[in-house]
């Protein structure tokens, strides 16, 4: 294997030793809570992410013959994505306990590790730069996922989610398999780059490729839950416990869109015209079908799904812009705003997720919209902070959310289609009715509940910078935004 | 431009905003009075540091002036850049004394969250600020959807028996609004490169993009105004919000309407608005005749004052768009005027329903016979409604019928009627309420005003009586500056 270039793989390498060693140390400790596992999955995770941070701003870099890329959208990525995983293991810790998750007699900490393969599995996805090493990245993500939906044994229905998402999810990644080896066969190579060059040169099979390119959209759309491959979603993250619902709705978005991007911007983009298309499609259906369908949900989960599927086409509607003219400066704005809304979108649901945990306890599940009636008379802070995490995913100002749209929808008229703006618009007031319902039951419903608010104290303080992340971001996003763009105008300019 | 040596514009922003959050996060309810104590200090500072800005304005220059500039964000050329000119210094000071009548009149009434109540209308007041004094586009839009926020809890928190329905449908009716203008702002910087508002101004357009912009920004600011047809929002926004949230959306919030009007749509698409006049001054009209007959039929005393003021507004609109220099100029005073009054009329309702808890008229009759004072007032506040010479309402219709009959002749007496009509429906209330015998038992038990009512009322009769008597201080701060928008207004700049 020619480049090798183990150093550059740091950051996996070390998650991957560490994993092994806290599951010898989990599996030798006393039955409890697990504490030090959780101790140290934090602390593997903080490793992980510094030394992903390490590689931003450094050139591109390829490394195990060209399988594996490291570039400033690779860390910029794995960051997040670190910082999410760890934000949700702080709020699970307490939800899943009380639930027999974790510790007890059957289990140990497996939710830890589960947890921490799962961002193994989103490391290398971020970092792939061949078919096969994207795809063994995603298997190790999902199969990590499915264990953990069905991980709250003796509970009926997240053992229905379970095996409703590893059914669908086993189908999806088939799909992505048969049209990456169409894409193999008319091509010959599985290297993003040699199958860049070869699609260019105009020597391949078209109907092959295209073929190819539509197994291969329809299974990530199935793994970002866009229309119509979306019905698992709703009943996933309404059916598992609220803890992996974190887990699967916050990272492993971030780790589809660098897959989507690879794929689909680094590998196939003389096709472009192709699967701009097919994105179109995905995202004005997943717009309009999940701010509808949120409309009647009186499940908090469930409508937080389907707000993540028209979040999610919102994103997508950035991917498809950046292609019409072939202009590199906004093709590279238009990716950059998908990136900067993605990200922005994971700190805010892993926030919401988050204060529906703290509102959960032992034996209850605060499930309902209405379990937050009256939230602000219980808690004004948390209150707020949920105010803040509902409007921001509306799109108001002064939250970041405001800004993540704003960008997506500069990048949408920038290719001359201002009627999808308007439209992603008009839809944006659909959604804001249902958001704008979860605060109105907070601050204008009298409390039914009236329980003092359950949670450690390490969870209440990482709630409240979620929150206020979410606001301060929104007053100055100026520094994001340009990470976002330099770390796109790296990936993709740089070779 | 001027650059200003000191950030007054700045501090006259974010110190209420400031003061709110400070008023937040200390407030409790077990002991109100520090908290009402604290906002009223803060709204008092922030009216104090307002006032330099009227001592130290030129009333000869044309150009903006206390200028502060700082780039945001640096991505999309957003700047944070702050100014006043002769059209909108006014409203600065207005937003700031009205914010501190307003936490005057919460006072006593308000008992449950009253941390919030005052906080909301602090932040509230600076956002409003904000509103009028963003010279860049983005941060206009920012602060204009940045008030929806707090004025829907206000509403929802502290209103009526329909509340719910009157927040939901103040948030989702202007926000559909707001949300299409956003799409022509991003249009506009594509055309442009940059958010400012003065350089879109100087912006050559094709017809075709004046008329869609223009569109554009009518939705939002007719909405705001309001304008007929899209007007319901109002009368169930008036009614159910407390009286503190009545007075700040009559007196500032429907201005922020009518200053977008000026601001955006006018300099930007002259063209388009000369093409569009009719159509304005129709809506105008209508708004000023239909809405004025509706609200003489009304059964409720805040519905009927919400009604007057659509047909105020009406008046406002019609002056802008009939295009010379008494219209436009006539159009600002009646929004200052307006301000006063309407706020005034509302705190008159306000301190009848503290008393009955009712805002039916029938439930009133010969409240003079045991609220002399307060009749007064309301006498006074009720004839500057209909535009008796020697009050504030006085100047601005006049000043618009005058000019509507320059335009043309059967504009002008259409508009006129608006005396008629105004006259009709303030007096008819007033008699019903104020003269006659005693109706009810509880209007022989009620109490008259108490010095704190007296005061608010007095200061606000003080400046309806002033602007009536010598309009002149208004009148001259506006001159060089509307005469410059109209004679930019009257160059084409199609491409």
């Amino acid at each position: 294997m020619e480049n090798l270039n183990l150093a550059l793989a740091l950051p996996e390498i070390f998650l991957a030793i560490a994993i092994c060693a806290i599951l010898l140390i989990d599996a030798f400790s006393k039955s409890g809570a697990r504490d030090l596992t959780f101790v140290l999955s934090l602390g593997a995770i903080v490793v992980a992410g510094l030394l992903a941070y390490a590689d931003f701003g450094n050139p591109t870099a390829y490394a195990f013959s060209n399988m594996y890329v490291s570039d400033s959208m690779a860390s910029l990525l794995k960051v997040f994505s670190c910082v999410a995983i760890a934000l949700t293991l702080i709020y699970s810790r307490g939800y899943a306990g009380d639930r027999g998750m974790i510790g007890g007699n059957t289990l140990g900490g497996e939710f830890y590790l589960l947890a921490l393969f799962s961002l193994l599995g989103q490391f290398v996805m971020i970092s792939g730069s061949n078919f096969l090493s994207i795809y063994l990245g995603l298997e190790l993500m999902s199969l990590s996922l499915y264990a953990l939906v069905a991980l709250r044994r003796g509970h009926s229905v997240s053992t229905e989610a379970a095996m409703k998402y590893f059914v669908l999810g086993a189908l999806a990644s088939g799909f992505l398999l048969y049209g990456i080896s169409m894409l193999y066969g008319a091509t010959g190579s599985l290297d993003l780059q040699e199958v860049a060059a070869a699609v260019a040169s105009g020597n391949v099979d078209r109907t092959v490729l295209v073929f190819g390119l539509v197994f291969l959209v329809a299974g990530l759309a199935f793994k970002l839950g866009a229309v119509p491959f979306h019905m698992w979603v709703p009943d996933v993250y309404q059916g598992a416990p609220t803890a992996v619902t974190l887990l699967l709705g916050g990272a492993p978005k971030l780790a589809t869109f660098a897959i989507i991007i690879r794929l689909l911007v680094e590998g196939l983009l003389p096709l472009a015209f192709d699967w701009q298309q097919m994105l179109t499609v995905l995202a004005v259906l997943s717009i309009a079908i999940g701010n509808f369908t949120a409309i009647v949900q009186v499940n908090i989960k469930r409508m937080l799904a389907y707000s993540s599927i028209a979040q999610m086409g919102f994103m997508l509607l950035g991917l498809l812009s950046g292609v019409s003219n072939g202009d590199a400066s906004q093709a590279g704005n238009a990716y950059s705003s998908a990136l900067f809304y993605a990200i922005t979108y994971v700190i805010t649901t892993v926030g919401a997720f988050g204060v529906i945990m703290l509102l959960a306890r032992a034996g209850f599940e605060a499930e309902s919209i209405d379990d937050f009636k009256g939230l602000n008379q219980r808690s004004p802070w948390f209150a707020f902070v949920m105010l803040a995490l509902m409007f921001s995913l509306t799109g108001i100002p002064p939250m970041v959310g405001f800004y993540a749209k704003l960008s997506v929808l500069q990048a949408v008229v920038a290719n001359g289609q201002v009627w999808l703006a308007v439209f992603a618009v008009l839809m944006s007031v659909v959604g804001a009715f249902y958001y704008l319902r979860v605060v109105k039951v907070m601050y204008f419903d009298d409390p039914v509940d009236q329980v003092q608010l359950a949670g450690s104290h390490d969870m209440r303080v990482m709630l409240s910078l979620n929150g206020a992340a979410v606001v301060l971001l929104g007053v100055l996003p100026g520094p994001l935004m340009a990470l976002c763009a330099y770390a796109v105008m790296q990936s993709l300019g740089g070779v | 431009m001027m650059q200003s040596t000191f950030p007054y514009l700045s501090l006259a922003i974010w110190s209420p905003i400031v003061f709110g959050l400070i008023v937040l996060a200390i407030g409790r309810d077990e002991n109100p009075t520090p908290t009402r104590v604290l906002s009223l200090i803060g709204a008092i500072v922030s009216f104090l540091v307002t006032l330099p800005i009227y001592l130290q304005f030129d009333n000869t220059a044309s150009a903006m002036q206390f200028v502060e500039q700082a780039m945001w964000i640096d991505r999309f050329n957003i700047q944070y850049l702050l100014g006043v000119d002769g059209i909108s210094m006014w409203f600065v000071l207005l937003t700031a004394f009205i914010t501190v009548i307003v936490v005057i009149a919460g006072w006593e009434v308000i008992e449950k969250r009253v941390a919030q109540y005052m906080g909301a209308f602090l932040i509230l007041s600076g956002a409003m600020i904000g509103v009028f004094t963003a010279l860049d586009g983005l941060l206009f839009y920012v602060f204009f959807e940045a008030t929806l926020i707090p004025m829907f809890i206000i509403i929802g928190v502290w209103g009526g028996p329909n509340r719910v329905y009157a927040a939901l449908k103040f948030f989702l009716y202007t926000l559909l609004g707001s949300l299409l203008t956003l799409v022509a702002v991003i249009y506009l910087y594509m055309e442009s490169g940059s958010f400012q508002i003065l350089d879109w101004h100087t912006l050559p357009l094709t017809m075709a993009a004046q008329v869609y912009i223009f569109l554009a920004f009518l939705m939002a600011f007719a909405v705001k105004v309001p304008m007929w047809p899209v007007h319901t929002w109002l009368p169930d926004a008036h009614v159910e919000a407390p009286t503190g949230g009545s007075v700040v959306l009559a007196a500032i919030m429907l201005k922020l309407g009518a200053y977008g009007f000026l601001r955006f749509s006018l300099p930007i698409a002259p063209d388009a608005s000369h093409a569009l006049s009719g159509l304005m001054i129709s809506l105008s009209l209508i708004a000023v005749i239909y809405i004025g007959l509706v609200a003489l039929v009304q059964a409720d005393m805040k519905k009927l004052v919400a009604y007057s003021s659509i047909a105020h507004m009406g008046f406002v609109t019609l002056g802008f768009f009939i295009f010379n220099d008494m219209g436009v100029q006539g159009g600002i005073v009646q929004m200052i005027s307006h301000g006063f009054v309407s706020g005034a009329m509302f705190l008159c309702i306000g301190v009848l329903y503290d008393r009955v808890h009712s805002r039916e008229i029938a439930d009133y009759g010969g409240v003079i016979n045991t609220m002399p004072r307060f009749a007064a007032f309301f006498v006074l506040f009720s004839l500057a409604n209909a535009g008796l010479p020697g009050t504030s309402g006085f100047i601005g219709e006049f000043m618009v019928i005058l000019a509507s009959v320059q335009f043309n002749f059967w504009i002008g007496v259409l508009a006129a009627t608006a005396l008629i009509l105004g006259a009709a429906y303030s007096l008819w209330l007033v008699k019903r309420v104020v003269f006659g015998a005693i109706a009810h038992q509880h209007v022989a038990d009620l109490q008259d005003l108490n010095r704190r009512e007296f005061f608010m009322l007095g200061v606000l009769a003080i400046a309806v009586i002033l602007m009536g008597v010598y309009p002149a201080p208004f009148t001259d701060v506006m001159q060089v500056s509307v005469s410059n928008l109209l004679d930019h207004v009257s160059v084409s700049k199609l491409k």
